[in-house]
């Protein structure tokens, strides 16, 4: 087997093997440990590709999956080191045992594994079974901590993203009826990469057939409005590690999906074979969750519901400009998307270990920390002020390119882009300042160490430094995904 | 497979014929009011289903179809529905069935979606070949009729039912594409999804009704014991 060829195993083999071992491993402990170090080979396998050039041909190593995969590992191995620290806390509090704990860690790799694969795989049907895995996954998370809240969001979960799920596989089976006359019978219809080239010669109508039902199965994954309902609950109830962390990038590959596809049909519709225009239907969904999550971020009272509403509106935000299209917008979107992860993880890092901190996930609960715990609340008004969009960080220059793409090409739907993007950034910033300065409740569990924290640091200088200087290597980098599927 | 088959020809009546009576049970599901002849009729669509998969293993003679028909004849056609049952009995459900939407209109509806589905289908697909234009057609009317059970339906139990019935839509059009792979991947990938759905909704509704997950709450009703 050449090195390609075990590097490429590596990142999908090591966490789905890890799964198996730490379902079965009594010492939760150790088996946080073990979380750590096979996140950590996932990291550097996922690294290696791009890095050394390796292209195993088993895998799909074109630069968006190239690209996603490393933005998920690494957000997988600093959320599996910050997990270590948040289940001692909730096994302290007694809110998990040590047999829910083997169930979380297998799932926390069975996760990231699916999410790795779903990028990484050639196939379009095992990219389907691998984001129908992640979903399982993490609805048996969501469910984990045993409430009646927490019960009910993962049967909301499993329910809306089931039926997503199920549209999805209608759309795959069509989308192979549509390519199968121009790439040959059986499996060469259902590659990724060669339906990129085959969209100008596909039949366009089915095409569009499938675009329809991949576009709501999948931006039910990628939680557009109106398919997001499922998302505040799901993000809020289950562990934060897993349940809010590393679900969110469930959001990327669902997004990186929906992107190659308005690849397929605008080159099919180009070409004049039928199909429609991709573009519009995916700004409308993208329009639609900013502004509605824009506006519903005025109305959360919980913490966590507030902020994975914010990711909803990014999502948006990211969709629209992918739907937007041309290498431009293409590139912001990418940014946004790569920044936002990084930001969000931060935050949602934060909240989880101030709310285990005053026991409770209410804006009420967890007013007045600057008093109390000046780092972790300074830690985490920075992670809002860069999910908000403002300088110094990141997701102020890849908002500033979205909103400059959109007027040169569509001047008109800056106006609602504009008003959403202000409004969230306000609820952001008005709610940070409660956080901040609010009346402060009294605190239940120990402050968290600096090892908690240095995860958080790490996320947010890289969405510092890519905002004031992008090295350019990365640009020309990210540049040249954009072209490839812009 | 000759790419242009018509009535008349064993294989695409068979196949053609097993498609519409799965469409058929899509219906019967949807005026059912009972709980228990609800299941039945589930059971029954896929049966019906099974017997599809395993009749283009016969004309196509793959081996992954067999596995699949196998594998629908014993998990849905079986181990679901006694699930689902036993469900019913030990928690003491309300044997009938609670709607948001009118049977009657439930089932106008219900004409005008197939409608929609051949209107969509047929002349997207007037390239390919019949069987798969019309199996296609049908398929997507089962997926849609599983869709507007679980908008229409009340209760957990009958929307995971309309769930259930809505994923046999789909392997429907999967197994009736020809030469599309990863058909028995995708089937078994779906029943272990199935089988989680099955048992969150026995979790779901112990906690419905018990306000509490713990399982020693059946004890009480589990010996046909009136509460």
């Amino acid at each position: 087997m050449t090195a390609a060829g075990i590097v490429g195993a590596a990142v999908i083999a090591v966490p789905m093997l890890a799964a198996a071992l730490l379902a079965l491993l009594p010492d939760w402990r150790l088996a946080a440990w073990g979380n750590v170090l096979a996140a950590l080979v996932a990291f550097l396998a996922a690294a290696a590709m791009p890095l050394l050039g390796l292209h195993p041909f088993f895998l799909l190593t074109d630069g968006l999956a190239e690209h996603l995969a490393v933005l998920t590992a690494f957000v997988g191995l600093t959320t599996a080191w910050y997990s270590r620290g948040y289940v001692a806390v909730e096994v302290d509090a007694g809110r998990l045992d040590a047999p829910r704990l083997r169930l979380y860690h297998a799932t926390f790799q069975v996760l990231l594994g699916a999410l790795l694969l779903a990028l990484l795989a050639v196939n379009t049907g095992v990219t389907w079974v691998a984001m129908e895995a992640a979903t399982i996954a993490a609805v048996l998370v969501v469910q984990l901590p045993r409430t009646a809240e927490a019960i009910e969001a993962s049967w909301k979960y499993f329910l809306l993203c089931g039926v997503g799920i199920a549209l999805a596989l209608f759309g795959t089976v069509v989308l192979y009826l549509a390519v199968e006359p121009s790439l040959g019978r059986g499996f060469p219809a259902m590659r990724w990469d060669a339906l990129a080239t085959a969209g100008a010669h596909s039949n366009g109508v089915l095409l569009n057939l499938a675009f329809v039902f991949l576009l709501l199965g999948y931006g039910t994954k990628a939680a557009l409005a109106p398919l997001h309902t499922w998302m505040p609950d799901a993000h809020a109830e289950g562990p934060t590690p897993m349940s809010a962390v590393l679900s969110g990038s469930i959001l990327n590959v669902a997004l990186a999906i929906i992107l190659r596809l308005r690849g397929v049909l605008a080159a099919n519709a180009a070409a004049g074979a039928g199909a429609i225009d991709p573009g519009p239907p995916i700004m409308a969904l993208g329009l639609a969750s900013l502004l509605l999550a824009a506006f519903g971020l005025w109305r959360r009272r919980d913490v966590k519901r507030f902020f994975a509403l914010s990711t909803i509106e990014q999502s948006g935000v990211a969709a629209y400009a992918f739907g937007l299209g041309g290498p431009f917008a293409v590139f912001a979107g990418l940014l946004h998307l790569t920044l936002h992860t990084l930001a969000k993880a931060a935050v949602f890092q934060c909240v989880g270990r101030a709310a285990q901190l005053r026991g409770g996930q209410k804006f009420a609960d967890l007013g007045g920390l600057l008093a109390g715990h000046r780092r972790l609340a300074l830690t985490l008004g920075l992670g809002v002020i860069a999910v908000a969009g403002l300088p110094p960080f990141g997701l102020f220059v890849s908002e500033f390119l979205i909103v400059s793409a959109t007027i040169l090409r569509a001047p008109l739907l800056a106006l609602p882009l504009g008003i959403g993007l202000v409004v969230g950034t306000w609820a952001l910033v008005a709610r940070l300042q409660g956080l901040w300065l609010g009346e402060a409740t009294p605190d239940r569990g120990l402050a968290p160490g600096l090892g908690m924290l240095a995860p958080v640091w790490l996320h947010l200088a890289i969405v510092l430094v890519l905002g004031l200087a992008m090295p350019l290597p990365l640009a020309s980098w990210m540049r040249g995904i954009a072209a490839a599927v812009g | 497979m000759p790419p242009h088959l018509g009535y008349g020809d064993l294989s695409y009546d068979v196949a053609h014929l097993l498609d519409t009576a799965a469409l058929v049970l899509s219906f019967v599901l949807l005026y059912q009011r009972r709980l228990y002849a609800l299941i039945n009729a589930y059971a029954a669509q896929a049966l019906v289903l099974a017997a599809a998969a395993a009749w283009q293993g016969v004309v196509r003679g793959g081996a992954d179809l067999f596995v699949t028909a196998l594998l629908t004849l014993v998990a849905k056609g079986v181990a679901i529905p006694l699930a689902l049952h036993t469900i019913v009995r030990r928690l003491q459900m309300h044997r009938s069935v609670e709607v948001a939407l009118g049977i009657f209109p439930s089932l106008i509806l219900g004409v005008a979606l197939v409608a929609l589905a051949i209107l969509v289908v047929l002349p997207v697909t007037r390239m390919s070949g019949t069987l798969t234009r019309e199996d296609l057609a049908l398929a997507l009317s089962v997926v849609l009729l599983g869709l507007l059970m679980m908008i229409t339906r009340r209760t957990a139990l009958t929307q995971t039912i309309g769930f259930l019935s809505m994923e046999n839509g789909l392997m429907l059009a999967a197994v009736g594409m020809t030469g599309m792979p990863l058909v028995m991947e995708f089937s078994s990938a779906f029943l272990v999804m199935l089988a989680f759905i099955v048992f969150g909704l026995f979790l779901f509704r112990i906690r419905e009704r018990f306000d509490s997950l713990d399982v020693h709450h059946l004890d009480r009703v589990g010996g046909g014991v009136e509460r």
